[in-house]
């Protein structure tokens, strides 16, 4: 059984090599000639007014949060999905149950909705 | 270590070596079919210089790449600034590793070598790096780590473009995700497994998914494309408003660690989808390939290479087509439509199967299989004319919508 899994981490490892090798190599046979203004971050061609750092939208935020949430949900519709298909005598029961779980989860969903948390304008 | 352990690792070692260096010379190429594709669209040449008709652009532009200067802000941080690029590089790569290319070729072998001693296989070996039991639910799980690249680049570079550039790729990622998840659930209601083997078995045994969970399919690619960050939906490296995005700041190989990412996705993309949706490595009416051989390995990979090469021609043609979409249309798209058409589509998928499968007793799948498609033709029709009239992409049509008089007012009084 977890024998399938060590292909995976020959994999890994050749991937993780792989990407660790063409930094190396870029930068041995990169060329350096270092200017204070190429060593500014790019704006337009403009003098560098402030940090980036600063606040943004709390819109991204949200989506994060909202993000979880669904994300979450779908995750337990995998299983769902499977024990449909493998679980035929039981279809009906886990049809309503699964009706339920979307109900909850459409109530809070028009939630968010109403107070407005999709808008982007 | 016994011989058979031995055998297994070889032949794993072997099949991942031979993949890795196919996608890395196939996403090369793509990098040069994307320009000769974009020509031809435009009615240019493209590049044509380097070798017979340009051939040898991707190599050139792969040593350019090496030796060219990099560059550090010096307001960026360093570690995460060069931890980015392998963040996006290491994800992109590792996915193509499940995705099965060919039927299984049957191979026994057993032979002796001097200090690494017996290696033993028999039986068939099926033609996928890895055999994962969990199948596309690692795509997915992998497919969502590519975000922090994407993020990481955009705030260690301190730079607003690249901030803001990383945001976007964030919220549209994670956002389109959620219609990625949902729209592979009736595969799961159909199949009844994740494995992509199993999925392509069933596949084998009734019709290509794409017949009878088309809506499924047209929502899979659709959030692929966002996914993939590629246009319309390429918000994060909107040339025209962020310069280059998320990597403004990158240069020289760092940047090339992100393109290969990029076209190594699409691939990704057009590959799952090929699995998911058209059976795969399955070569349609008949059932010659799935007897086992060299040959069948042979035709039936190469017939998956030429699916995957049409979505990834689909993906370019997408690209010079359309325009790009604004910020809030692809937001709501994603937020106000995909998913709700995705969770309404299984439910009534699962609703169809318990009627025609348990209720009614068609237990072919084959018929179970013609049944949905026939649903899924009056799904399309409910979707894409009664639903879609500029009325699911706010804004997209004003001339059709037009403005109520209350709204009118009030924008005037404010």
């Amino acid at each position: 059984m977890l024998q399938a899994y060590v292909p995976l981490l020959l994999v890994v490892a050749f991937v993780v090599f792989a990407a660790a090798g063409m930094l190396v190599m870029s930068h041995w046979l990169s060329s350096y000639r270092r200017t204070p203004t190429k060593l500014q971050a790019y704006e337009s061609g403009m003098p560098v007014l402030s940090d980036a750092r600063e606040r943004f939208s709390v819109k991204f935020y949200l989506v994060a949060m909202l993000f979880i949430i669904f994300d979450i949900e779908v995750v337990f519709m995998f299983p769902w999905a499977v024990a449909f298909k493998q679980l035929p005598a039981q279809s009906g029961v886990l049809l309503v149950a699964m009706l339920v779980f979307l109900g909850v989860l459409t109530a809070g969903f028009i939630y968010a909705w109403k107070r407005g948390a999709l808008e982007w304008s | 270590m016994n011989p058979e352990l031995k055998g297994f690792l070889l032949l794993s070692v072997a099949k991942m070596l031979v993949v890795f260096v196919a996608v890395l010379i196939w996403v090369a190429l793509l990098t040069l079919m994307e320009r000769k594709v974009s020509a031809w669209i435009q009615n240019r040449l493209g590049p044509n210089r380097v070798g017979p008709g340009g051939l040898l652009q991707p190599a050139a532009d792969g040593l350019k790449n090496l030796v060219k200067e990099e560059t550090l802000p010096k307001v960026a941080n360093p570690i995460l600034f060069l931890l980015a690029p392998a963040m996006s590089f290491v994800p992109a790569l590792l996915m193509s590793a499940i995705i099965p290319f060919a039927a299984p070729l049957p191979l026994d072998f057993d032979f002796s070598l001097p200090l690494l001693g017996r290696f033993v296989h028999a039986g068939s070996t099926p033609m996928v790096v890895a055999d994962l039991p969990v199948g596309f639910l690692f795509v997915l799980a992998i497919s969502s780590m590519g975000v922090y690249g994407i993020a990481i680049a955009g705030w260690s570079s301190n730079s607003k473009y690249s901030l803001l550039g990383g945001l976007r790729a964030s919220a549209q990622m994670v956002s389109y995700e959620v219609a990625l998840g949902l729209s592979v659930i009736p595969i799961l209601l159909l199949a009844g497994n994740v494995s992509f083997s199993s999925v392509i078995a069933d596949q084998q045994g009734g019709l290509w998914y794409v017949l009878p969970l088309f809506l499924a399919f047209f929502l899979f690619v659709v959030s692929g494309l966002a996914e993939t960050n590629r246009l319309p939906f390429d918000m994060p490296e909107a040339e025209s408003e962020l310069i280059a995005g998320f990597h403004t700041e990158y240069s020289s190989m760092k940047f090339a660690m992100f393109f290969i990412a990029e076209y190594a996705n699409v691939i990704t993309v057009s590959a799952m989808t090929v699995t998911l949706f058209l059976g795969g490595w399955d070569i349609p009416f008949t059932a010659w390939d799935q007897q086992g051989g060299l040959l069948q390995t042979l035709a039936t990979g190469s017939f998956f290479v030429v699916k995957v090469m049409f979505f990834v021609f689909l993906f370019m043609w997408i690209r010079w087509t359309l325009p790009r979409f604004r910020y809030d249309q692809l937001m709501s798209l994603g937020w106000k439509f995909l998913i709700e058409v995705a969770t309404v589509y299984f439910v009534v998928i699962a609703i169809a199967i318990h009627l025609i499968g348990r209720v009614w007793g068609v237990t072919d799948p084959r018929a179970m299989g013609w049944w949905l498609f026939a649903l899924n033709l009056v799904l399309c029709y409910i979707v894409f004319v009664l639903l879609d009239r500029g009325l699911v992409i706010e804004g997209s049509s004003p001339q059709r919508r037009p403005v109520p008089p209350s709204v009118t007012s009030e924008a005037m009084e404010s």
